[in-house]
């Protein structure tokens, strides 16, 4: 049967981000709301117009019930599903369907963590693995790592290719105010780095930081009341191909590689369409294999593809033009803030950064390690 | 005993086991209750060939002098894959597309399956 996600019928009406960086002093649930208020206020709306909610907050179980409590809201549509960083475009799927069916009118999707202020690294939200714990691997560092030395194994990858991913990432870092580091990175300093997991190096791996993001959605009709330049939400799909990275068939090829195709259906689109890419860029293979699997190149022709300021700003390609989870904000579920950034290029809302005329983006969640993926395109009312 | 118990106990007395179901023939790694896919429940132990091949191969760094150690994933010769490392080389001159052979290890009160180079 043919996928009906009721494409263009519901839209992202307002978007915030909050304590990006380093935010100490707030707890996790404290950072999203702060988030979920700028979001709310940015449409003119308050937390008790929300009905429906949606949260993954990695600290709190429950998070949904609360956030709920705490904010004030009684939701008719509650879900606290988790898949990983990428559980925020799996909500949003969920927000469009409720939003159809009128099984809630205000969607609200808020996250938030303090893990750099109360750790300084990455949050471990699973048990160990028996089956992988005794090899003391670095999660989730050498299982991306072991996916990179297979790219370059099979295609030739370099460390420069992966480098012009880190680069590139700075670049647009150094155009968005909001971004954690905007130092400036040369391909020099890439490979100099202090080696982590071969192949990479601690430029390879995205930053640890605090922070918190939120979107409001309604249905269309509503839309353009709350909001002068909506992000209509077109197409969602995910896939789901396994949990720990030794049950990865094969370790060049993600999920979305099968859930991409399904999206661009869903949209009546295609890959050169697409004016924004918003990357899960926790490693920099990520951004390989993920242009790869949207179709922006064929398998194995990722690393020649980033070459030469390609996805930099002014390149070919507009991707992750925040500054990514390497070099912007990745407070360890990063999902939500590839939703933010497309919906701020589309609402022609991202200063030094806009890029002109975008209608079309994507904005894409990678959950656990390669394990989930999933995507959203959203547009502007000309694409409706 | 379920699966996971019955495995480390044939791996304490120096036994790598895998299972294979009696109805497909399927061989399974890591253990567990039914085949993936087929559902076959009808899974016994056998004990496996210890051959393989690496698919993929890391350096984990550290600060010296701690050393630096390999993980890597193994293609075992009956199909599945399985997270391990290959000692008896350097861990950054083991190669993907290497033939490896299992040991058995342990290490403190924990017994673990190893490859060396075949």
């Amino acid at each position: 049967m043919t996928e009906r996600f009721p494409r263009g019928r519901t839209a992202i009406v307002g978007s915030a981000t909050f304590g990006c960086g380093a935010a100490p002093g707030f707890s996790s649930m404290e950072l999203a709301h702060q988030a979920s208020v700028l979001a709310l206020a940015s449409a003119g709306l308050k937390p008790s117009d929300v009905d429906g909610l949606f949260v993954a907050i990695t600290d709190d179980a429950l998070s949904g019930l609360t956030f709920a409590e705490t904010l004030g809201i009684h939701p008719r549509f509650l879900d606290n599903n988790r898949t990983g960083g990428s559980s925020f475009q799996v909500h949003a799927m969920l927000a469009a369907m409720a939003l159809d069916a009128g099984l809630c009118d205000v969607a609200l999707i808020a996250y938030g963590s303090n893990q750099r202020s109360s750790s300084g690294k990455l949050v471990q939200a699973s048990r160990p693995s028996p089956w992988e714990s005794p090899y003391r691997p670095l999660r989730p560092i050498s299982s991306y790592a072991l996916a990179a030395a297979r790219h370059m194994h099979l295609y030739g990858t370099t460390r420069q290719q992966l480098g012009a991913v880190a680069v590139a990432a700075r670049q647009w870092a150094q155009l968005n105010p909001e971004a954690f580091s905007r130092e400036p990175l040369s391909l020099e300093d890439y490979l100099a780095a202090r080696l982590v997991a071969d192949p990479f190096g601690v430029r390879d791996c995205c930053l640890v930081t605090d922070g918190a993001a939120a979107v409001v959605m309604t249905r269309a009709d509503r839309a353009r009341d709350l909001c002068a330049r909506p992000a209509y939400v077109l197409a969602g799909a995910q896939a789901t191909t396994h949990r720990e990275i030794a049950s990865m068939a094969d370790l060049t090829v993600t999920g979305l590689a099968e859930a991409a195709p399904r999206a661009y259906a869903q949209a009546g689109v295609k890959p050169r369409d697409i004016d924004v890419v918003e990357i899960y860029d926790a490693f920099t293979i990520n951004t390989l294999l993920f242009l790869e699997d949207l179709g922006f190149c064929a398998k194995g022709e990722g690393g020649a593809f980033v070459e030469g300021g390609r996805i930099a700003p002014g390149g070919a390609l507009a991707v992750n033009t925040n500054g990514g989870g390497l070099s912007c904000v990745h407070p360890g579920m990063y999902g939500l803030f590839t939703i933010v950034e497309a919906a701020r290029q589309l609402g022609g809302a991202a200063g030094e950064r806009q890029v002109a005329g975008a209608r079309l983006a994507i904005a894409q969640g990678n959950g656990g390690e390669l394990s989930h993926e999933a995507l959203l395109i959203l547009g502007t009312e000309e694409t409706l | 005993m379920n699966p996971e118990q019955d495995f480390f106990a044939h791996l304490a007395a120096g036994r790598f086991m895998i299972q294979r179901s009696r109805s497909t023939g399927g061989y399974v790694f890591y253990p567990r209750v039914a085949e993936p896919g087929t559902g076959a429940t009808d899974l016994d132990w056998v004990e496996a060939s210890g051959r393989g091949t690496v698919y993929s191969t890391t350096t984990i760094r550290q600060k010296p002098p701690t050393p630096n150690y390999n993980l890597a994933l193994i293609d075992l010769e009956e199909g599945p894959r399985m997270m391990s490392r290959v000692d008896g080389i350097a861990p950054d001159e083991v190669r993907i597309g290497m033939a490896v052979a299992a040991r058995v290890v342990r290490e403190g009160d924990q017994s673990l399956v190893v490859f060396v180079p075949a």
